[in-house]
C-alpha cells in the first residue's frame, strides 16, 4: 500500500504495509532518525511524535492509523534555526548521552502549549511515558522550566 | 564513516607527542615531522608504551587520536579542554578522534570511571611538552633565550609586556623539519589549571543531539545493508548451554525477502527492511529441548551459598573468627540490568575483501580480538560509533558479533537491532552478590575487630582475546561456550578505608560456569554492593555504640580527603549529632537521614552523600540528595556536575526498585513495567559539593558517587523507623514485610 504522510509540512508517499508502525516510516523511508526506538511498548516515549497537536508513540502507531501531520524533532523549528525547548535543553546542558531527549523535547512542546507556567508536578505528569536511563531528570525538569521563561518572555513582547 | 588514517593525519607537516595514555609516565619527544600521516603508522604509535598522540597540524589545529570513547558523559570535550589549557590553545582548536581499530591506538577499554584518570594527567604532560618544543623552536627562529618566550593563546611572544615578539603557533609548525627538535625535553609537571580547564565548558556533541542531527550507532545507516534479528532460546538469559538445544526450524511462514540464518544455537534472520526482518522473528517457529538450569527467583541468595567458590584472602590483619560477642549483619544485592534506553545495535560488513565492525562497545580492541576468533580471519576493522547511553558492558559488543554472524552468512552488510525484551533479557547483567560483616567493639566503642565475606560471580566477562568467541553471546550460543575469566571487580573496595586494627577480609568467587545468568560489568563494578554493605554496617556499629554515625566514622576515618569529604557534605546537610536516633514508623511518612562515604577503589575518586527519606506505607522517597566530591582537580564543572546528578538519579533507582526478576527458565523481567527506571514524579533536591584540587592527579568521576548512595538510603530508613533493610532493592513490598517482622 502506498501512504500520503506530511511530515514536518512536507508531503511523503511511504510505500509500505499499514501494520507497519509510523516509527518505521520515519526511521527508514523518510530518514528521519530522531525519532528513535527505545522499547516498541509504549513505555519509554523516545519515539514519541506529534501527530497534529497530540503526542503519540510513534512505536505503536500503524502507518495506516496515522490521521494527521507529523512533527518530530527535526520539524520543530525552521530549517536550522531552534526552537525554545530546544534552546532550553542547550542553555541547561540537559543531556548525558541524549538518547530520550528527542522524546522528551516533544513531550515538553506540547506540555507547553497549553500549560506557559508548569509547576513540578506538570512536568512529571507531562512525562510519565517517557524514560531517561542516564539519570539527567533533574536538568530535564530545570531545562523545560527554562523553555517556559523563554516562551512567556518572548510572548509578553510582542 | 569511511574516515582512513590518511583523511583524519594528512601528510602534512606538523608536530607530534606521543604519550602513555593508559601508561602513566611514557612519553615520547616532541617532533616536528614533515609527513603527520607516516608518523602514526601503527608500530610506531605503540612504541615504548605510546598508545595515544598529539599532534597541531600547520593549520594550528589541534588532533588528540585516542582509543578511548566518548561514553555520553562529556569526557571528550574534558580531554580537549586539558590539551587546549597545556597547549595554550582556544578550546575551539581542538579535537578528539575516537576509537577505530584503523585509526586510533589500541588504549584497550573506556570502562567505568578511568578516561580521565589514567589518560587525563598524561594528555595534560604531552600539551606542555609540545608546547615547549614551540617556545624553543621559537627561540631559535628570534635568536633568543627560550626562557625569555611565554605562550598566548596559539603563539609564542615575548615575556615582557611591551615585547613585540609573536609568532603564531600554526607559523612555526608550517617550517617543517629543521632538527630533531626537543628531543630532550624534560616531562613537565602537570599545570592543568589553565586555559579552558577549569571552566564549565558546554559540550560539544550536545547541540547536535538537540537539534535531531547526531548519528547513534541505533542509526548508522551503511550502504547496502539488510536489517536483521536475532530469535535466541526461550531460557532467556540462561548462562548454560544445557539451558536449551534446538530440535527444529520451520521457516514456511517466513516473508519471501527473508533469510534465516543457523549456526548451532545461534539463530537469526535477515531482510532488506527493517520492518520485513522484525516479522520474519515472529513468524520463524523454533523447537526447543529445554532444561532448567536457573533457580527460582527467590531461591537466588540460598542458591549462591551452595555453589562451590575460589576464596581470596583480600587482608588478614584480624582473627578469621569473631567471639559471640560480635555484631554481624548480612546483606543482599540483585541481579541488575544496564537498561539504556536503546536496546543495543551494531552493524557487519563482511566481505571477501575484509570485515568492517560499526559498535557502541566500550573497547574497539578487545571486540576485535574477539571477533577474530569467532570468525577465524583477522582482517577486521571495528569503528566505535556512539550508542544510547553506555553504563557498563552491555549488549554492544554482544550486537556487533550477531551482526558479524548474519553478515557472513548472506554476504552483504547487515544492522542489527536488538530489541527492548533482547536487552533485558539477554544483555549482561550487574552482578547479584551476598556481604557477610562481622565486628566487635572495644569499652570505648571503637572497632576492635571487623569482618567482611562475600560472594560474587567475577564482573568483568568482556570481550577478550584470550576468551575469543566465548566472550560473545553469538559465541556462546553458536558453539556452546562459557567464557573462563579472570576474577575481576567484586573485590573493588571490599576494604572500607576506616582505620581498623584487625581485619579479616575475603572474596569468594564464584565461576562463571555455575552462574544460572550472565553477568558483567555494570557501574562501579563490585563497589556499590561492598559499599553498601560495608557503609550499612558503620551505620549500624555506630548505633551499637550509642555513637552519633558522623562522629563514629571520622574516629576511624585518618585519611584526609576522605575526612574532608565527609565533614563538608554534613556541613552542607546542616548533620546534627544524634539527628539519625531511629525513629518509629508512621503511615503517612516518617522522615529520616543517612550518610555515607568511601574512596573509591581505595584510591581514586572521594566521595560523600548524605539523603533525606520520608518512608511510610507509600513506600520510601528520597527527597533530598548532598554530595560532596573530591576527584582531584575539577576539569569541568558543570559537565561533572552532570554526572553525578546522574550517578544519583540512577543509584537511588537501583536501590529503590531494580532487580532482575527471573523463574527457572531465565528473565521474565523484560521491558520497563517489570523493571522500572526512574521517574520524574519523585525527583529529590540534589546538592553537590565539588572539592577541586588542581595541586592533584586527576582522579575518576564517573560512578564513584553511585556507591555512596545505597547504604545512605539504608541508613536514612533506619533513621526515618527504625528499620534496617539489607537486601536490595527496597521495594515498597519488601518495606511492608520488614515493618511486619519488625513488630511481630
Ligand atoms: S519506542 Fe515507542 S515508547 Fe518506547
Ligand atoms: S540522557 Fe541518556 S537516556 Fe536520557
Amino acid at each position: 500500500m502506498t501512504y500520503r504522510l506530511i511530515v514536518n509540512d512536507t508531503a511523503h508517499d511511504i510505500d509500505a504495509p499499514g501494520d507497519m508502525p509510523l516509527l518505521y516510516a520515519l526511521r527508514n523511508h523518510l530518514d528521519l532518525k530522531a525519532t528513535r526506538y527505545g522499547c516498541g511498548l509504549a513505555e519509554c516515549g523516545a519515539c514519541a511524535v506529534f501527530v497534529g497537536r497530540d503526542v503519540r508513540q510513534s512505536c505503536v502507531l500503524p502507518l495506516a492509523a496515522v490521521d494527521g501531520p507529523v512533527t518530530t524533532v527535526e520539524g520543530l523549528a525552521p530549517g536550522d534555526a531552534l526552537s525554545p525547548v530546544q534552546q532550553a535543553f542547550i542553555d541547561e546542558q540537559a543531556a548525558q548521552c541524549g538518547y530520550c531527549i528527542s522524546g522528551m523535547m516533544i513531550a515538553a512542546t506540547a506540555l507547553l502549549a497549553d500549560t506557559p507556567d508548569p509547576d513540578d508536578a506538570a512536568i512529571a505528569a507531562a512525562l510519565t511515558s517517557n524514560l531517561c536511563g542516564c539519570g539527567t531528570h533533574v536538568r530535564i525538569v530545570r531545562a523545560i522550566k527554562r523553555a517556559a521563561r523563554m516562551q512567556r518572555q518572548a510572548r509578553n513582547a510582542t | 564513516m569511511s574516515l582512513t588514517r590518511r583523511d583524519v593525519l594528512k601528510s602534512v607537516p606538523g608536530l607530534v607527542v606521543g604519550f602513555g595514555l593508559s601508561m602513566p609516565g611514557v612519553a615520547t619527544a616532541a617532533r616536528f615531522v614533515a609527513d603527520m600521516a607516516e608518523t602514526t603508522r601503527t608500530d610506531q604509535l605503540r612504541a615504548g608504551g605510546v598508545d595515544a598522540w598529539l599532534a597541531i597540524d600547520a593549520a594550528g589545529r589541534v588532533t588528540i587520536y585516542s582509543g578511548k570513547v566518548e561514553l555520553g558523559t562529556g569526557v571528550a570535550t574534558a580531554l580537549r579542554q586539558l590539551a587546549a589549557g597545556g597547549l595554550d590553545v582556544a578550546f575551539a582548536d581542538t579535537r578528539l578522534l575516537q576509537a577505530d581499530t584503523a585509526l586510533t591506538p589500541d588504549l584497550g577499554y573506556t570502562a567505568g570511571s578511568k578516561t580521565l584518570q589514567s589518560g587525563g594527567t598524561q594528555l595534560a604532560h604531552a600539551a606542555r611538552l609540545a608546547r615547549a618544543a614551540l617556545i624553543e623552536r621559537a627561540a631559535a627562529r628570534l635568536g633568543v633565550a627560550a626562557d625569555t618566550l611565554t605562550s598566548a593563546n596559539g603563539h609564542v611572544v615575548g615575556h615582557a609586556a611591551s615585547s613585540a615578539q609573536r609568532l603564531s603557533y600554526a607559523a612555526l609548525i608550517a617550517d617543517g623539519i629543521d632538527r630533531p627538535l626537543a628531543a630532550e625535553l624534560p616531562a613537565f609537571a602537570p599545570a592543568v589549571h589553565r586555559g579552558p580547564v577549569g571552566q564549565s565548558i558546554a559540550r560539544e556533541d550536545i547541540p547536535a543531539k538537540i537539534a535531531g542531527r547526531f548519528t547513534y550507532m541505533q542509526d548508522l545507516v551503511v550502504p547496502g545493508m539488510w536489517h536483521g534479528r536475532v530469535i535466541r532460546p526461550p531460557t532467556t538469559g540462561a548462562f548454560s548451554p544445557d539451558a536449551a538445544r534446538l530440535i527444529a526450524i520451520d521457516a514456511s511462514d517466513l516473508p519471501e525477502a527473508a533469510q534465516v540464518v543457523r549456526v548451532g544455537r545461534f539463530v537469526g534472520v535477515v531482510a532488506p527492511d527493517e520492518w520485513q526482518a522484525m516479522q520474519a522473528a515472529e513468524r520463524l517457529r523454533l523447537a526447543w529441548d529445554t532444561t532448567m538450569t536457573v533457580p527460582a527467583g527467590d531461591a537466588l541468595f540460598p542458591h549462591l551459598e551452595t555453589l562451590p567458590a575460589t576464596r581470596d584472602v583480600i587482608r588478614d590483619t584480624g582473627p578469621a573468627a569473631l567471639g559471640s560477642d560480635a555484631h554481624t549483619a548480612t546483606y543482599h544485592w540483585p541481579f541488575q540490568s544496564h537498561d539504556s534506553i536503546g536496546p543495543s545495535a551494531a552493524i557487519a560488513d563482511v566481505s571477501p575483501d575484509g570485515v568492517h565492525i560499526w559498535s557502541g562497545t566500550q573497547g574497539v580492541y578487545p571486540l576485535r580480538a574477539a571477533l577474530v576468533e569467532l570468525l577465524g580471519r583477522d582482517d577486521i576493522r571495528v569503528s566505535y560509533v556512539e550508542a544510547s547511553g553506555c553504563y557498563g558492558h552491555n549488549g554492544a559488543d554482544d550486537a556487533a558479533a550477531d551482526a558479524a554472524l548474519l553478515s557472513r552468512a548472506v554476504g552483504r552488510p547487515v544492522r542489527v537491532q536488538w530489541s527492548r525484551a533482547d536487552e533485558h533479557g539477554w544483555a549482561p547483567l550487574g552482578c547479584a552478590m551476598r556481604m557477610r560483616l562481622g565486628a566487635t567493639l572495644g569499652n570505648d566503642g571503637a572497632i576492635t575487630a571487623w569482618q567482611f565475606d562475600n560472594r560474587t560471580p567475577t564482573h568483568l566477562n568482556r570481550p577478550a582475546k584470550q576468551l575469543g568467541a566465548a566472550s560473545l553471546l553469538a559465541g556462546q550460543l553458536a558453539r556452546d561456550l562459557v567464557p573462563d575469566t579472570r576474577h575481576v571487580g567484586g573485590d573493588r573496595n571490599t576494604i572500607s578505608g576506616y582505620d581498623l586494627k584487625a581485619e579479616h577480609i575475603v572474596v569468594n568467587w564464584l565461576a562463571n560456569r555455575d552462574m544460572p545468568l550472565r553477568a558483567s560489568a555494570l557501574r562501579t563494578l563490585g563497589a556499590i554492593q561492598n559499599t553498601f554493605a560495608n557503609e550499612s554496617f558503620m551505620d549500624e556499629l555506630a548505633h551499637a555504640a550509642g555513637r552519633d554515625p558522623l562522629a563514629f566514622r571520622l574516629a576511624h576515618l585518618h585519611e584526609p580527603r576522605a575526612r574532608r569529604v565527609l565533614e563538608t557534605v554534613a556541613h552542607a546537610a546542616g548533620w546534627q549529632a544524634g539527628e539519625s536516633a531511629p525513629g518509629t514508623w508512621q503511615d503517612d511518612g516518617a522522615r529520616g537521614r543517612g550518610m555515607a562515604q568511601l574512596t573509591y577503589e581505595n584510591n581514586a575518586a572521594r566521595v560523600a552523600a548524605v539523603v533525606a527519606v520520608v518512608v511510610g506505607t507509600h513506600g520510601i522517597r528520597v527527597t533530598h540528595a548532598w554530595v560532596a566530591h573530591d576527584c582531584g582537580p575539577v576539569v569541568n564543572p558543570d559537565g561533572l556536575r552532570n554526572q553525578i546528578e546522574g550517578n544519583v538519579i540512577q543509584a537511588i533507582n537501583r536501590t529503590l526498585n531494580e532487580a532482575i526478576t527471573f523463574d527457572p527458565y531465565g528473565i521474565t523481567s523484560l521491558e520497563w513495567s517489570a523493571y522500572p527506571l526512574a521517574d520524574f514524579a519523585a525527583l529529590p533536591e540534589i546538592d553537590i559539593t565539588l572539592i577541586d584540587r588542581p595541586d592533584q592527579p586527576i582522579l575518576g568521576a564517573g560512578e564513584a558517587t553511585s556507591a555512596a548512595i545505597p547504604a545512605a538510603i539504608a541508613n536514612a530508613v533506619h533513621a526515618a523507623c527504625g528499620l534496617r533493610l539489607r537486601t536490595v532493592p527496597f521495594k515498597r513490598g519488601a518495606l511492608m514485610t520488614a515493618r511486619r517482622e519488625h513488630s511481630a
